[in-house]
């Protein structure tokens, strides 16, 4: 693997990202109309707004992200660009991490203009800084990338790579402890619960809200989102064939 | 004199057909070789095996000395797909320096790939926006780039004009005259003309492997369309397995005594 050719490729996904202005524009405007929706939601319960607020912040781009990538990681399948790629040096890892870098940095630009949307204007209010709301977003990011990643291996068309969206995203949005706190959920839902990526990053976006300074199980859930993250790096790589049929 | 690339005895199987039933050919280094075979005859097949992307059931495939596909071959092979595959949501331009930069080559490298299929004009245009020819022709400047040792080029000219398919036809024997050894699929005749040797290949067998001048004497035709005719029908109507034409002397059919 090289450096020069990861970065590369994370530059060209990056181009194609900016030749779409229209995705561009929806991946910030998006996040920011549902996040402008729920604070007039909530308008005579600013703590609810405070919480659940905080959380979509660090969900959003797992989310986004994890579609995004599943689309195009599909479009290199179907459309021969993967198999040529790999007649050339380009190596498996300079493929994915291109990807990951990408995409973080989509996610992270993403994460300050909903983040300073939020904060500056719909009054947003967190114990801890917005700085750490970035970073577990940024890793919820490359976490919905990697999975995204993984998945589209499974999805023969584009309807089928969306409908991956339901099955992975919305169980995990389910029991992640948003709708109802994990405590009050039957033994086994609360086992799926702790088998679930995004349960670690919602457990740490409500533990900024709620300390001023970096717990440790903060900490320790972001280790475990970017642990998870490249996990599912290496898994992808293994869907990567070389050779076909 | 040293082959380019060595495939002996190829068994390929695709879903549940086999398409190449075991089959041995060589390519000469530093002249342009044509593939040639009705459509489904297996070339695609073949060329993939080549570039390494082609699973296959027994045989070996070795080129420039190596098993197809291993790590170092990936500097030395370029591989143009049948259909296009470059980047739709890019320009020419970028398509071909994001591909130049995978083999270490220079901007100003993929710059004159792009202007030397004739697409300088076009290079600010989105991939998805080119003509169909335009299009294979953006795919080619991506597989041309730096000059490999091989090159394997499935049906590079087609869609395109006659002008145009002259000009290529002479990138690719100069490419050759500098020593890069090319393999390159055809449906046309009039390009097989154009080829220093020729395989043929109809269902997965190869039923000959010679020069264009061989094949038209071994069948007493000048037409090569007319040759290759002869040399499927009389193979069908041999109804076995025909050997290939041996070099130099080409036999439009010989029956396998089994
Ligand atoms: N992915 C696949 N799964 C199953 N069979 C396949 C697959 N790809 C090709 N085949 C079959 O293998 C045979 C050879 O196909 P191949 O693409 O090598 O032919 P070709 O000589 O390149 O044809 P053409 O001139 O039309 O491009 C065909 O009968 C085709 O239907
Ligand atoms: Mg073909």
């Amino acid at each position: 693997m090289s450096l020069r050719i990861t970065a590369r490729t994370a530059r060209r996904i990056l181009r194609q990202l900016s030749h779409d202005r229209r995705t561009v524009a929806m991946l910030l405007v998006i996040p920011v109309l549902l996040l402008t929706l729920l604070r007039y939601l909530f308008d005579s319960q600013p703590l609810l707004f405070d919480r659940i607020g905080l959380i979509m912040l660090g969900v959003f781009p797992f989310i986004v992200m994890f579609l995004i990538t599943s689309v195009a990681m599909l479009r290199e399948r179907t459309s021969g660009t993967l198999e040529r790629l790999l007649t050339t040096p380009l190596h498996k890892l300079d493929m994915l991490l291109g990807y990951g870098l990408a995409f973080a940095l989509a996610a992270a630009v993403q994460a300050v203009v909903v983040a300073g949307v939020a904060y500056w204007f719909l009054g947003l209010d967190s114990a801890g800084s917005p700085w750490l709301v970035g970073l577990i977003a940024i890793g919820n990011a490359v976490l919905g990338m990697a999975l995204g990643l993984f998945f589209s291996a499974f999805a023969r068309s584009e309807f089928q790579a969306v409908q991956f969206m339901p099955l992975i995203v919305l169980p995990q949005a389910l029991l992640c402890g948003l709708f109802v706190p994990r405590e009050s959920m039957v033994g086994w839902l609360q086992a799926i619960s702790r088998a679930m990526p995004l349960t670690y990053a919602v457990q740490a976006l409500t533990e900024v809200g709620q300390h001023a300074d970096p717990t440790n199980l903060m900490w320790r859930d972001l280790g475990i989102i970017f642990g998870l993250a490249i996990v599912a790096l290496f898994l992808g790589a293994a869907t990567l064939r070389r050779r076909t049929g | 004199m040293e082959k380019t690339v060595e495939v002996r005895d190829l068994v390929v199987r695709r879903g549940r057909r086999e398409v190449l039933h075991g089959i041995s050919v060589a390519v000469p280094p530093g002249c342009v070789t044509g593939l040639l075979g009705p459509s489904g005859s297996g070339k695609t097949t073949l060329m993939r095996c080549l570039v390494g992307v082609q699973k296959f059931q027994s045989g070996t495939v070795t080129v420039l000395g190596r098993p197809a596909g291993t790590p170092e071959l990936r500097h030395a092979v370029g591989y143009l797909t049948q259909s296009p595959s470059i980047y739709a949501d890019l320009t020419v331009r970028e398509n071909a320096r994001y591909f130049a930069s995978l083999y270490s080559l220079s901007n100003a490298e993929a710059d004159r790939a792009v202007h030397d299929v004739g697409l300088a004009d076009a290079a600010h245009q989105l991939v998805s926006t080119l003509s169909g020819g335009q299009h294979s022709r953006a795919s080619l400047a991506c597989a041309l780039l730096g000059s490999p040792r091989l090159l394997v080029l499935d049906e590079p000219t087609v869609g395109q004009d006659p002008v145009l398919r002259d000009d290529l036809w002479r990138q690719f024997h100069e490419l050759a005259k500098a020593g890069t050894t090319l393999l390159v699929s055809s449906h046309v005749m009039d390009e097989a003309a154009r080829c220093d040797r020729l395989l043929l290949i109809r269902d997965g067998d190869l039923i000959a492997d010679d020069t264009p001048d061989a094949i038209r004497t071994a069948t007493g035709t000048s037409d090569l369309e007319e040759a290759f005719l002869r040399l499927i029908r009389a193979r069908e109507a041999g109804s076995g397995k025909a050997q290939p034409t041996q070099e130099g002397k080409a036999q439009p059919t010989q029956e396998r005594s089994s």
